[in-house]
């Protein structure tokens, strides 16, 4: 059985992937993938933000180091798959391509002008992949 | 790295494509800039075309789009108000041979002396800038310039939520001019302002004397624009190194750049560089290589050709709004995040480059102080030297060279031990500065009758000690 959990380094989804971890803890022969999307249209804003290339690097591995630390201690089987592109479009491709039996992904919080303008990632998510979601808050 | 062919040839339909799209965004801002500097639509799309077309060939970077720029405009825009459009052409040749030889000598390695925060203060400022230009087409022309203005901001913002084949200005341009054309509002237009070009752009020379007068007039404008080009142009290659996860070769699109400067000044073209959006706009879209630039180039002016008589209608209003989207896409809205949390220094470093860009209306001034102020505050942070004494031994935290020598000689004023032992393991000699300071302490703790022992020096500390001494 194969569960995703899509993050991006928020509170939010730190939260989405204990949930995760737990499930994978008590489903027989489980493999978790942590999916990270770099989305693209923030590549300059985040060069920008960081002091250089290798920092910026250190700063994507962050948002991934503390959850795989996580998933090891639970003795879960957990990889990460980093992807690249917009977060929505490229967690429903993979979690689709991979037939992925069930996806965990962290609600922003938004409000609902804020959802108007910018989208929320978790209900387009939700939306379009065929297989089960859970939103965690 | 790839070979020649993949970087042509490897990933043809996805180029195309991706060339044609970032084609049709470059067309509005092209526009927008030649309104920025002051000359003919054409002398901007002219540039766009033959910059595109040259830096897909001497590029580093396979799939950065090259073009007439807001920020090369900025910097243009007083010498065509005093000089006129032959010395925006010399300035431009100028621009081409210095960033040439800047990038024969390997400029592209002394980006890492600029820091994040002179970057930010940079894009910050030029946003702004952008902005501003745009304000006399917007304030006080009438209520319908609002109207339209406003209506195409809200399209460019709210088209991608529903389709993203086509560029949102682009679609915003398209809808707000056949509103404005079929309801027989009055508004300026580009046709107003400005001609647009009905043939490819020919070979002249600009007509200026060849004399020191002109090099006197131009050199201070080309040095700008070699440096905004060149960082700016830097930047967007490392931005597509990390979007594509390929690398580049920096000091070839350097020496590129200046190529493509060097011919666009004699075929009538303004001065450009890279382009941040658009190279964005042409990775998202699936282009990698030289085949999309190359295209985007070739369609640009295509479209020019054909459609020049349609381009004219342009409303200046709905043109502007399209650019308050563009200025506030330059911004970077997480700087107000990144002022608080950022090391004070850092911040500093910021404001003071994005003040002094606005003062002095000069990006490359801005970013030059910036640089300045961001070396001086590290050697600051660097030079901090602590002495700390332990029973007789003083130990000595910190590196001690030419800018933390005066607090290490300032510890050793007031000593009333009968002898000491100056301990160096957690610090490290690095000039002579260091070796005349330990020296001058040691002569001056003897006079008093003070025995001194140096220990803990680490080898290459004690080489330099030793070679100096």
């Amino acid at each position: 059985m194969k569960i995703a959990v899509a993050i991006d380094g928020s509170e939010n989804a730190m939260r989405a992937a204990k949930h995760a971890i737990m499930l994978a803890e008590y489903l027989p022969k489980v493999t978790l993938e942590i999916i990270y999307v770099q989305d693209l249209s923030k590549a300059k804003d985040e060069r920008l933000l960081s002091q250089s290339p290798e920092s910026l690097a250190l700063k994507r591995e962050q948002k991934m180091h503390p959850i795989l630390a996580m998933a090891k201690e639970s003795a879960v089987d957990a990889k990460v798959i980093i992807l690249k592109g917009n977060p929505s479009q490229e967690i429903i491709n993979y979690v689709n391509e991979k037939k992925i039996d069930k996806l965990v992904i962290g609600s922003r919080g938004l409000n609902s002008f804020q959802e108007m303008v910018l989208g929320s990632v978790s209900h387009k998510v939700m939306k379009h992949v065929d297989c089960p979601v859970t939103v965690v808050k | 790295m790839q070979t020649l062919q993949q970087q042509w040839f490897g990933n043809v339909r996805a180029d195309i494509l991706a060339g044609i799209v970032v084609g049709l965004a470059l067309i509005p801002e092209a526009l927008a800039f030649a309104f920025i500097v002051g000359v003919d639509p054409r002398v901007a799309l002219y540039a766009s075309f033959t910059i595109a077309v040259i830096t897909a060939f001497v590029g580093g970077r396979p799939g950065l789009i090259s073009a007439a720029t807001g920020a090369m405009a900025l910097v243009l825009v007083s010498l065509m108000a005093d000089h006129g459009l032959e010395y925006v052409l010399a300035a431009t040749i100028l621009t081409g041979i210095i960033q040439l030889i800047l990038g024969s000598l390997g400029v592209a390695n002394l980006m890492r002396f600029i820091p994040n925060s002179v970057m930010l203060g940079f894009v910050n400022a030029l946003g702004i800038m952008i902005f501003i230009t745009q304000l006399p087409y917007l304030v006080g022309s009438g209520t319908m310039t609002y109207v339209f203005a406003i209506a195409t901001l809200i399209l460019v913002y709210a088209v991608p939520r529903f389709f993203t084949a086509i560029p949102a200005p682009l679609v915003a341009i398209v809808v707000m001019t056949a509103i404005a054309l079929f309801s027989g509002v009055k508004l300026q237009s580009i046709g107003d302002l400005g001609t647009m070009p009905s043939s490819l752009p020919t070979f002249f020379f600009p007509d200026i004397p060849l004399n020191f007068e002109t090099l006197k007039i131009i050199l201070p404008y080309s040095l700008a624009l070699s440096i905004v080009g060149l960082l700016e142009s830097l930047l967007t290659s490392q931005v597509l190194d990390d979007m594509t996860d390929t690398p580049s070769n920096k000091n070839r699109e350097a020496r590129g750049q200046g190529i493509a400067n060097f011919i666009t000044g004699f075929f009538g073209g303004m001065a450009g560089c890279a382009l941040i959006g658009q190279s964005v706009i042409n990775v998202k879209s699936g282009g990698r290589g030289r085949l999309s630039t190359l295209t985007a180039g070739a369609f640009l002016m295509f479209l020019i050709i054909v459609l020049g008589d349609l381009v004219v209608k342009i409303p200046m209003p709905v043109l502007a709004g399209v650019m308050v989207m563009v200025a506030a896409t330059t911004f970077n809205w997480g700087s107000f995040k990144f002022l608080r949390s950022a090391p004070r220094s850092e911040s500093i470093v910021m404001l003071i480059t994005v003040v002094i860009i606005l003062y002095t209306h000069n990006l490359a001034i801005g970013v030059v102080i910036g640089v300045i102020l961001s070396a001086l505050f590290f050697v600051a942070k660097i030079s901090r030297v602590s002495v700390t004494n332990e029973e007789g031994i003083y130990k000595i935290q910190g590196p001690l060279f030419f800018a933390s020598t005066t607090k290490f000689i300032q510890a050793f004023d007031d000593i009333n031990d009968k002898q000491i032992i100056i301990d160096f393991e957690n610090s490290q000699l690095w000039d002579e500065s260091a070796v005349g300071a330990i020296l001058k302490v040691i002569t001056k703790l003897e006079s008093k009758g003070i025995a001194v022992t140096i220990r803990g020096l680490n080898s290459s500390s004690e080489q330099l000690y030793e070679k100096l001494l």
